[in-house]
């Protein structure tokens, strides 16, 4: 290709895919190949097609994310570890009008924060809740997460998780599919392209329940940490489809509304 | 004159919530202040101002939910007794790091642990000292009436909004579960958004186009030491200039005592009964805990001849009280523990046997 | 007969070199570029500009939003 015919094609009218304007130009912290950025890509691409910039709310964890505030444009809160769904809940009933969202990694969600997810979700506060399962804890270190593998190595399991010493992997997603309050529950991906444009009809499903008040929607994207797994980003999407997919099968748990308030009055008639 | 009631203290937080135009209050039960939260659930502000109330599933998340509000711009609330005061330590500390303004009241009761259920001023060093991890400050008001349970709420909230700060009501259980005739405030209607975003615009989180963020967190320690100053300047301002306080009887007084809350109450029975005998006592009672009235007290004490700190703890005002006089006069301590309210005539007897007869 | 013809921007600057990327284009358009930005990664470059389509999946899956896809009919 010569460069004149370079040139004919690099016009902007032949734009198919550039970064979301919802996106800042700030160099994001995340080691190479990180799946947050993809997924926080795709939480501004949402934002930004439906319009809802100036009435959406992101609520940040502590961990990996803990900056996605300084990414996303939108107002942010930065809340205590694990807090994340309490701050929404807060949020929500305060500004029901508002688009509201949170976004955990798994040690933040399903350990510390396991109280404030399963109540929020039982509620079913109409959020949309990302969870973002790496199964280890990113920031400090690379530690154990409740999510983390059995025999899978980390900084606190450096023989390899251990059931009688350390528990087993939690299935957090799949508790959460069960809670009443819940409308739309889906585990997703972010490692082919085809991988990422179905988390991305997800997301914005869930922005779209959020409007029509449809429950909570919760979404998991089971992601890599190459750096606390120490793999490189591909072999790191590799041993992912090979190992976390098998025990964290991806799919939508739920696709409906919350359960109706009717049926549960029976109980006490 | 406002509407005249006979309440509960507890009763009266809800109250005057409503009133004060709250936009939302997020709780967990804890006696001796369940009443705070079953008041607003039967009065169902929800349908009166759109008030939010909300029983979260913990201290934990209740403080977060509050935190969460409080960054929107929204005149929000919490309350709790010790044990729950203590979970809810970590968000206050985010709160203040973070600069929100939201109220916390505390009807405090005795520890350590699980302790009991009566009342008591244990908290005093928890809340005062910040209680939390870092360098911070709340602002502690400390009511001794029911009337005061009523005026401390629309107070808190002006301050905490006029230095974007926490503020907490620093009670007992004995005020909580008292009833007293209280004049309630007028209604106050709540803020619209377009009021909020006037009055918070600049930083709070209700969706704009201003890449508005309320975080804690700042990783550039240079950066974390000047936000740190600023806080530190805020306290001295709030120091200089939100100093609350009552003397009682103090014109002629030899001896003082210094006391807050229920404590002050008893200790104006014990002048009572100490004048009848010829001893000239009065009473110094801080209103505002942080700020501690450090200078009015100094001036005040340095003219006697001798001071009890009248506490139901061990003995945590009292060294705030020493502070104050620089210890150029004798300051004694009288305290009961564990939720025992002492009574005017063990505090009389202690002024007699820890200052008047030495 | 009018072709379908792709060429991708990347924001050497913003690249990390994870290499995604290069293993997510079905054309094997994409490499290392064997040159490092001024944050010591060894950023992405087109090397085979001719089989670009423009299908965007390099863009897709890159996780700093550094790739502009452009396609055309030429």
């Amino acid at each position: 290709m010569t460069d004149q015919e370079l040139k004919e094609i690099m016009k902007p009218e032949n734009i198919v895919y550039k970064k979301s304007g919802l996106l800042r130009d700030n160099i994001m912290h995340y080691c190479p190949g990180c799946s947050h950025g993809v997924t926080h890509k795709l939480i501004a691409e949402v934002i930004e097609e439906l319009g809802i910039k100036e009435q959406t709310i992101g609520i940040s964890p502590v961990g990996c994310s803990v900056f996605a505030y300084n990414y996303i444009d939108v107002d942010w809160q930065e809340a205590a570890h694990g807090r994340a769904p309490a701050l929404a809940t807060a949020v929500k009933r305060l500004l029901p009008d508002k688009y509201v969202f949170t976004y955990q990694g798994d040690g933040d969600l399903a350990s510390i924060g396991a109280a404030e997810i399963l109540h929020a979700c039982n509620r079913g506060e109409n959020i949309v809740c990302i969870f973002v399962n790496n199964a280890i804890y990113g920031m400090t270190g690379g530690q154990m997460a409740p999510t983390t593998l059995v025999g899978m190595k980390t900084a606190t399991t450096p023989y390899g998780r251990n059931v009688d010493r350390n528990g087993y992997p939690m299935k957090i997603t799949e508790l959460i599919a069960q809670l009443p309050g819940t409308c739309y529950v889906t585990r997703q991906s972010v490692e082919t392209p085809a991988a990422v444009r179905k988390t991305k009809q997800a997301i914005k499903k869930a922005f779209l329940n959020q409007k029509e008040k449809k429950g909570t929607s919760f979404i998991e994207v089971v992601s890599t940490c190459n750096s606390g797994w120490k793999i490189d980003p591909i072999k790191a999407n590799k041993w992912m489809q090979d190992h976390l997919f098998k025990f964290y099968p991806l799919g939508d748990l739920k696709d409906s509304v919350k359960d109706d308030p009717e049926s549960y009055k029976q109980y006490i008639e | 004159m406002g509407e005249l009631r006979l309440m509960k203290g507890n009763e009266v937080i809800a109250e005057a919530a409503i009133r004060a135009g709250v936009d939302g209050y997020f709780g967990y039960p804890i006696t001796p202040q369940s009443e705070v939260m079953e008041t607003l659930m039967i009065r169902k502000p929800w349908e009166e101002t759109g008030m939010v109330v909300l029983q979260a599933e913990s201290e934990v998340a209740s403080i977060n939910m509050v935190y969460g509000g409080a960054s929107c711009g929204k005149k929000v609330m919490t309350s709790s007794s010790s044990p729950g005061y203590s979970l809810m330590q970590e968000g206050i500390s985010y709160l203040a790091g973070a600069e929100l303004p939201c109220v916390v009241v505390n009807v405090s009761r005795g520890g350590p642990g699980l302790g009991t259920i009566q009342p008591s001023q244990a908290d005093y060093l928890q809340v005062t000292k910040g209680g939390g991890h870092g360098d911070y400050h709340v602002i502690a008001l400390a009511p001794n009436s029911v009337q005061e349970m009523n005026d401390f709420v629309a107070l808190a909230f002006d301050l905490a909004f006029k230095y974007r700060i926490p503020a907490v009501i620093l009670s007992d259980g004995a005020i909580g579960q008292m009833m007293e005739k209280v004049e309630l405030s007028d209604f106050v209607p709540r803020r619209t958004e377009e009021q909020i975003r006037k009055e918070c615009g600049d930083w709070c989180t209700l969706g704009s186009n201003r890449h508005n963020v309320v975080t804690s967190l700042e990783l550039d320690s240079t950066i974390m030491e000047e936000r740190n100053v600023k806080l530190l300047k805020k306290y001295e301002e709030i120091s200089k200039n939100e100093v609350r306080y009552e003397e009682y009887m103090t014109e002629d007084a030899e001896y003082l005592f210094v006391a807050f809350g229920s404590c002050s109450r008893i200790c104006k029975k014990s002048i009572e009964m100490a004048r009848e005998k010829g001893i000239k006592v009065g009473l110094f009672r801080p209103i505002t805990l942080f700020p501690f009235p450090t200078q009015q007290l100094k001036v005040l004490g340095q003219k006697m001849k001798g001071i009890m700190s009248v506490e139901m703890n061990v003995g945590q005002m009292v060294d705030d009280v020493r502070l104050a006089v620089e210890c150029k006069v004798p300051v004694e301590f009288k305290g009961r523990y564990g939720g025992i309210i002492p009574s005017p005539d063990e505090v009389l007897q202690a002024l007699e046997e820890k200052l008047v007869r030495k | 007969m009018a072709e379908i013809k792709g060429a991708v921007v990347v924001d050497v600057e913003r690249c990390k070199g994870c290499g995604l990327c290069i293993v997510a284009c079905p054309k094997k358009v994409l490499d290392h570029s064997g040159d490092v930005n001024s944050r010591g990664y060894d950023y992405v470059k087109m090397v085979n500009p001719d089989a670009c389509i423009g299908c965007t999946s390099c863009a897709t899956v890159c996780p700093d939003s550094v790739i502009t896809v452009y396609r055309a009919k030429i």
